[in-house]
């Protein structure tokens, strides 16, 4: 068999790595079926793709981490995520999956919501958790490594916000991987009934990782009326090759804004699905993304529309330079029944090299007839003419290009809910583009 | 300080393999303004774009001198450093670049690291100016030229001008499209740049703009070159006539570049 983890992490290894951190039985039998379908299921098979031979399988499943008792004490990389002192309110830092860096402000506790790393939350918060972890956003047997995920959850978040309540304050995680570790992480965000939230994450790696594996989940649940602002910025280093997969379940008259800056340097296939299920159910997906050195990724925006009235909007903007491949799939699917449901998408891919790759697949599935959808995409180069503007006002041609860059990945960037992070973000594309 | 010299002797230019400029001329020093007018096709914009460096047009012929300098040899922003500026018939649109950032950007770019304007500086600048064109403020934080109308766009130009302070610039049909008002508001920008350190190219189908702005010389341009110059009483005598008494006078039958 060509993909098989089961030699160094088999039921054995499970259940006792289950039961070091005391998980109630229901997750512990989750993790052990979903250990069964992992043997049994394919990898998933993103279009134009091939991943056959990515590393998904070999990695160090934990880790020593040590515990960072002061701010001042976190990584120089983390601390600038959190901007000042003053401004991480609510963060959670986990490196390897541990947490080593948190601080909730006692105002949120009041208001009766959670915020807490997964394994306190499986443990502390089992029925809340047990209530939503992967049942309507996401299957287990969705493919292998949505079951390897199940199996070998080792790190993540829990957000839970009761009803009518609203969260002011961005809450914030970090998420770091070192050496070649597999970081199973699993981000569960239960907003409930008219409640708000806004959280943001930050994907990052130290220095010496090598041959690492990310295998991410993240399920949102927005209930009627809610809304929450989804902010992420992925950083992971050449070192990793990266599975993520974001998901959102909306209610009627919920709300859920994507805006994702996806920089990984490693191979990565990316999966942003939002269920739009109740009536008057709205999702917006921005993304944006580059490609540098010899990297391929694919991004895949699927938006599904079963609420009438629901109105999806999807728009990514990736740049793509060097050997770097990416494919880029926009899905709007509107089932029977959803009328009245408007889902729009655009795709665009700035061509920065001949010899970079890159794909623009809009695609409209539309199995209802009172609807409205539209698609644009185009993969181009930067408009001479565009230069030519910017230069006759003196601005030299690498900094009329930078210029094009950032504007062309403004709307993503300019989304982002936290200043710390928007500002990080723009260094990334600085970084990346030259 | 030497006062500004434009200088353009016997200009071919191509596109495409397809002569449109062909043995052009003229001389523009500082505290002059000039006025090119000519019907359409005839070459005026070419000139413009040819003379800041387009990348698409080859000079096949002739030369162009500022200050005393090589202009063909320069890149486009090293045209614009010396001084040249090109308010453009068509400006392009940058999405996700503010006016406010572009404009900050092209006067940096003419300044030594470290001597950046200040943002508290730029700001009080770019809204004095806005002020005198009547550009909303809004305009500062719209995409660059994104969704402008055509009048909008035209006064932008202008207020990249007020903004950059250039010593020679081309003005390509700066006026069409803009209404009475926007017009009297555009011209009293350039008469604001008037003095012996600025020269002035202003290219335009319409006697209107010339009442406003005097020109000291009026050019007729046809088959990619000067037929004809003279002063203000020429653009007014194009405007009452049209170019036909000048055809029969030089014998021209097709005035577009596309005869030979
Ligand atoms: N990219 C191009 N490819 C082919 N022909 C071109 C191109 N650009 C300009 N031309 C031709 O060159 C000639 C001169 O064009 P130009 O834009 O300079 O005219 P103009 O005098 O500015 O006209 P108008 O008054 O209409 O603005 C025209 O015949 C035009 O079609
Ligand atoms: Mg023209």
């Amino acid at each position: 068999m060509s993909v098989d983890v089961k030699g160094s992490y088999d039921r054995t290894y499970i259940s006792n790595f289950s039961k070091d951190r005391q998980e109630p039985e229901w997750f512990t039998n989750l993790r052990l079926s979903s250990l069964e379908q992992a043997d049994a299921i394919e990898l998933p098979k993103p279009e134009k793709t091939k991943i056959t031979d990515w590393n998904f399988t070999s990695f160090a499943h934990t880790t020593e981490t040590k515990v960072v008792n002061s701010f001042d004490d976190l990584d120089e990389d983390i601390r600038v995520l959190l901007g000042e002192k003053e401004q991480a309110k609510n963060v959670i830092v986990q490196e390897n999956g541990k947490v080593t860096y948190e601080k909730v402000e006692a105002d949120l506790k009041n208001q009766g919501v959670i915020f807490t790393d997964i394994e306190t939350a499986i443990r502390e918060h089992s029925n809340l958790v047990e209530k939503a972890y992967m049942k309507e956003a996401i299957s287990t047997n969705e493919n292998k490594l949505t079951a390897l995920h199940a199996a070998l959850v080792n790190g993540g978040t829990f957000i839970y916000v009761p009803k009518d309540t609203h969260v002011e304050l961005p809450l914030q995680t970090v998420y770091s991987v070192s050496e070649n570790f597999g970081l199973f992480n699993h981000i569960l965000i239960v907003a409930e009934q008219n409640s708000s939230l806004t959280y943001i994450e930050n994907y990052v790696t130290t220095q010496d990782a090598n041959d690492a594996v990310a295998n991410i989940i993240a399920e949102v649940y927005a209930a009627d009326g809610a809304k929450v602002n989804f902010g992420a910025v992925d950083t992971f280093s050449e070192q990793v090759t990266t599975y993520v997969n974001r998901r959102g379940h909306v209610g009627r008259d919920a709300e859920i804004y994507w805006a994702l800056g996806q920089m990984n340097d490693g191979n990565t296939v990316s999966e942003n699905t939002t269920y739009l299920m109740g009536q008057g159910s709205y999702a917006d997906s921005k993304a944006v993304s580059i490609g540098r050195g010899e990297q391929s990724q694919n991004f895949t925006t699927n938006i599904v529309h079963y609420g009438k009235n629901s109105d999806g909007q999807i728009l990514s903007h990736g740049v793509m330079k060097d050997r770097a491949s990416s494919i880029f799939n926009g899905i709007s699917k509107i089932e029977k029944g959803a009328t009245k449901a408007n889902g729009e998408q655009t795709e665009r891919v700035l061509m920065l090299s001949e010899k970079a790759r890159g794909d623009a697949n809009p695609i409209l599935l539309i199995d209802e007839d009172d609807v409205t959808a539209g698609h644009a995409a185009s993969v181009g180069r930067i408009d001479p003419l565009q230069k030519f503007y910017l230069m006759s006002r003196g601005i030299s041609e690498q900094e009329a290009e930078r210029l094009v860059i950032h504007g062309f990945l403004a709307p993503v960037v300019g989304e982002l809910p936290v200043e710390a992070v928007k500002e990080q973000l723009t260094e990334v594309i600085e970084r990346k583009v030259y | 300080m030497t006062t500004p010299n434009l200088k353009v002797d016997d200009l071919h230019v191509s596109i495409e393999d397809k002569e449109i400029l062909k043995g052009f001329g003229i001389e523009i020093n500082g505290g002059e303004i000039h006025a090119i007018m000519g019907p359409n096709g005839t070459g005026k914009s070419t000139l413009a774009s040819a003379l800041m460096g387009h990348p698409n047009y080859e000079i096949t012929k002739g030369n162009a001198t500022f200050n005393g300098e090589d202009l063909l040899e320069m890149e486009v922003d090293e045209r614009a450093q010396a001084g040249l500026f090109l308010a453009m018939q068509y400006p392009s649109e940058v999405s996700g670049v503010t006016n406010a950032d572009f404009i900050r950007s092209a006067i940096n770019s003419g300044r030594e690291e470290g001597d950046e304007i200040s943002l508290m500086k730029f700001i009080r600048h770019m809204d004095d100016k806005m002020g005198k064109l009547e550009i909303d403020s809004s305009f500062q934080h719209r995409y660059l030229n994104e969704g402008f109308s055509g009048g909008e766009k035209k006064r932008n130009e202008i207020l990249q001008m007020l903004m950059l302070e250039p010593k020679i610039a081309i003005l390509d049909e700066i006026d069409s499209g803009l209404d009475i008002d926007a017009l009297k508001v555009v011209a009293q920008g350039v008469n604001d740049m008037r003095s012996d350190d600025f020269g002035c190219l202003i290219i335009t189908h319409y006697q209107r703009l010339l009442n406003y702005v005097t020109p000291d010389k009026v050019h007729v341009m046809m088959q990619g070159r000067i037929v004809k110059s003279g002063g203000p009483e020429l653009a007014e005598r194009l405007e009452a006539e049209g170019y036909d008494w000048i055809k029969n006078e030089l014998g021209i039958e097709d005035e577009t570049v596309g005869q030979e």
